[in-house]
């Protein structure tokens, strides 16, 4: 409370108002603030990024060399997380592994979101027989179940023999190339009423381009719903990728990934004897996968009130 | 003065389920240049479907059956590409509509808004669009256009909107202006500036209008020509003054006769008594005969044309008919 008295004072003082510009949007994020769960998340998930990006600079290990003196050594001192079976550092390998499993989960959400938003509001701007090819081709891959989907998809990739580098590009795409039809489907519909307010039958009236009224005038609107929708999927991709890669179908060994690690847990061995090599991917995943869930659902609730159930 | 605006027999239809609906049922009228003509009508007469057909808004959309010509300056828009009507529209002639909260992109700021004609039409650059955009709304009364500009709509009040709009409407300089009901939104007060605004536009320009409104208070105000509609119908038109001072159509006086007269202290105010015809079953007759205090057997089973009753007015009504008929 004093603290909007001393800018009130402030503002009479100075004879300005406070800067309303962008209002909503400092509105949103007020609200935002308040809520602490969505806060918690946030900090959750820039503490994970900030560790695996910034944390392998300040190891020892990152040369990953294969020592087999120190195979399934426990924690200590020297590998606070123990050593995996071929004797490197497992806490490296879980920061390196972050840095691969947040950039597949980024990249596939700018990508599916990228698809869905343009082909969603194709669709639902011009309808007709643009928006039947469309949508009926996100109806179909709607309608294949995603997992399964991507395991013939990764099956054939290991089949082909594509280098393991290129794997979680390939992987990138695999996972927008599931996620878009949601995507799009939400946003075709909201494009379906937006298109019809009265604000666009007075775009219409000034004689503007097509292509000005869909990306100027009515995509803007849909910004505060692909925020919220892109926020969630990084969530939903990071899970893929890690389920793919555990079933060692998505990026391959060496290049280490958060699925991957687990696939420890795999052998009963691992599991019982050495938990170490697959509890620390197996919380990372857990804790950023629920961290990005519960910022996307604040977020959801500050910036698209109308989806909240 | 030269005719800018001819509507000839101009019939809009759509289909519903129940069968074809004609919402405009062969409309002719025509607007002078520099001239203010008033469309008024009840609720579903038609009015804003002739507006809203000249500005092409129902081609392309399924089942819309537009018949007749809307001649602008010797070019039958019902014949244009669609990119021939998007350079009319916005540019020749322009629009404006009755709820000034609604008609603006909520996630735009007023200037940005107001340069996408400038930029599409007249082709200036982004600087010289925001200058103009300044401009224009200095030139439709509100002050601190500055300020004004980096606004978004949510900002402002419904007049000052209302304001954005017509700055919008007339910054291409349109030879037409078509307002559909732009005053019925607003309260009193206002809606006597926006008229204002409207009539100094006109008479610094020298474009005309083509206003849409049921408030007479409106029309006495503003217009030069009235073209009273109802089912979808001309019933009478005529000049303003000779309009309102001998209405001839039993439909007209109704309307002025409802209106209350300061001064004029009375139980209730009149109304037509009845309703508006079903538009879906209608059969030849008068379409006011239902309610009309003059009916007569014909006008049971034959449409009355639009037939000269003084000078420059005319009305659609057996009365008159049957009195030529009989001189």
């Amino acid at each position: 409370m004093e603290n909007v008295d001393s800018v009130k004072a402030k503002a009479i003082r100075t004879g300005s108002r406070p800067r309303r510009r962008s209002s909503l949007w400092s509105q949103a994020l007020q609200q935002l603030l308040k809520n602490k769960l969505a806060v918690s998340g946030l900090a959750v998930v820039m503490l994970v990024a900030i560790v695996c990006f910034a944390g392998p600079l300040f190891s020892p290990y990152t040369d990953n060399k294969i020592n087999m003196a120190l195979m399934n050594k426990p924690p200590s001192m020297q590998h606070w997380l123990g050593t995996d079976k071929l004797g490197r550092d497992v806490l490296t390998r879980v920061m390196q592994a972050g840095r691969i499993s947040l950039t597949v989960g980024l990249a596939s959400m700018v990508l599916s979101v990228f698809l869905g938003t343009l082909l969603g509001a194709v669709a639902g701007y011009y309808r007709g027989i643009v928006d039947q090819v469309i949508m009926r081709v996100a109806d179909l891959l709607l309608t294949i179940p995603g997992l399964p989907l991507l395991f013939i998809c990764g099956a054939l990739l290991s089949d082909w023999k594509v280098p393991t580098d290129y794997r979680m590009y390939i992987v990138m795409l695999m996972l927008s190339l599931v996620n878009w039809p949601g995507l799009a489907r939400m946003i075709r519909g909201q494009m379906l009423s937006l298109r019809e307010r009265e604000f666009m039958q007075a775009a219409v009236v000034l004689g503007l381009r097509d292509r000005r009224k869909l990306f100027y005038h009515l995509i803007p609107n849909l910004i505060p719903l692909i925020i919220v929708m892109a926020t969630l999927n990084i969530g939903g991709a990071i899970l893929s990728e890690s389920v793919l890669s555990f079933f060692g179908l998505g990026v391959m060994p060496p290049t280490p990934t958060w699925g991957n690690m687990i696939d420890a847990a795999n052998n009963m061995i691992d599991f019982q004897e050495h938990p170490w090599l697959w509890i620390p991917p197996g919380v990372s995943i857990f804790a950023t996968v629920i961290a990005i869930n519960v910022f996307g659902d604040g977020l959801r609730d500050v910036l698209d009130p109308k989806m909240k159930r | 003065m030269s005719i800018l605006l001819k509507i000839d027999r101009l019939v809009t239809q759509f289909p519903a389920e129940e069968g074809v609906i004609k919402a405009v049922d062969g409309v002719s009228l025509r607007v002078l240049q520099g001239e203010t003509v008033c469309i008024v009508g009840e609720s579903g007469c038609g009015k804003s479907v002739t507006a809203l057909s000249v500005m092409g808004l129902f081609q392309g959309i399924a089942g819309a059956d537009i018949r007749g010509s809307i001649l602008f300056e010797d070019r039958d828009l019902l014949a244009l590409s669609r990119h021939e009507l998007r350079a009319v529209r916005g540019n020749e002639i322009a629009m404006i509509f009755q709820e000034p909260m609604s008609s603006l992109n909520p996630v735009l700021t007023i200037g940005e808004q107001l340069m996408e004609p400038l930029l599409e039409h007249l082709k200036l650059s982004k600087k010289e669009a925001r200058k103009k955009a300044v401009e224009l709304i200095e030139q439709v009364g509100i002050s601190r256009p500055e300020q004004i500009v980096k606004c978004y709509p949510h900002e402002l009040s419904g007049g000052m909107l209302q304001r954005v709009m017509i700055a919008m409407a007339i910054s291409c300089r349109p030879k037409l202006l078509i307002a559909d009901e732009p005053t019925t939104a607003l309260d009193v007060t206002i809606q006597a500036q926006i008229l204002d605004t409207l009539r100094r536009i006109k008479e610094e320009s020298g474009m005309s209008i083509l206003l849409i409104t049921h408030d007479l208070g409106v029309v006495a105000e503003i217009a030069d020509y009235v073209v009273v509609m109802y089912a979808g119908k001309v019933v009478e038109e005529g000049e303003v003054t000779r309009l309102f001072e001998a209405p001839k159509h039993p439909y007209t006086r109704g309307l002025l006769r409802s209106k209350p007269v300061l001064g004029q202290r009375e139980e209730s105010l009149y109304s037509i008594p009845g309703q508006v015809p079903d538009l879906l079953a209608l059969s030849p007759s008068c379409y006011f005969y239902d309610r009309c205090e003059h009916g007569m057997e014909i006008c049971r089973h034959r449409e009355p044309a639009l037939g000269e009753v003084g000078e420059r007015q005319r009305a659609a009504c057996w009365l008159y008919e049957e009195a030529k008929a009989h001189a």
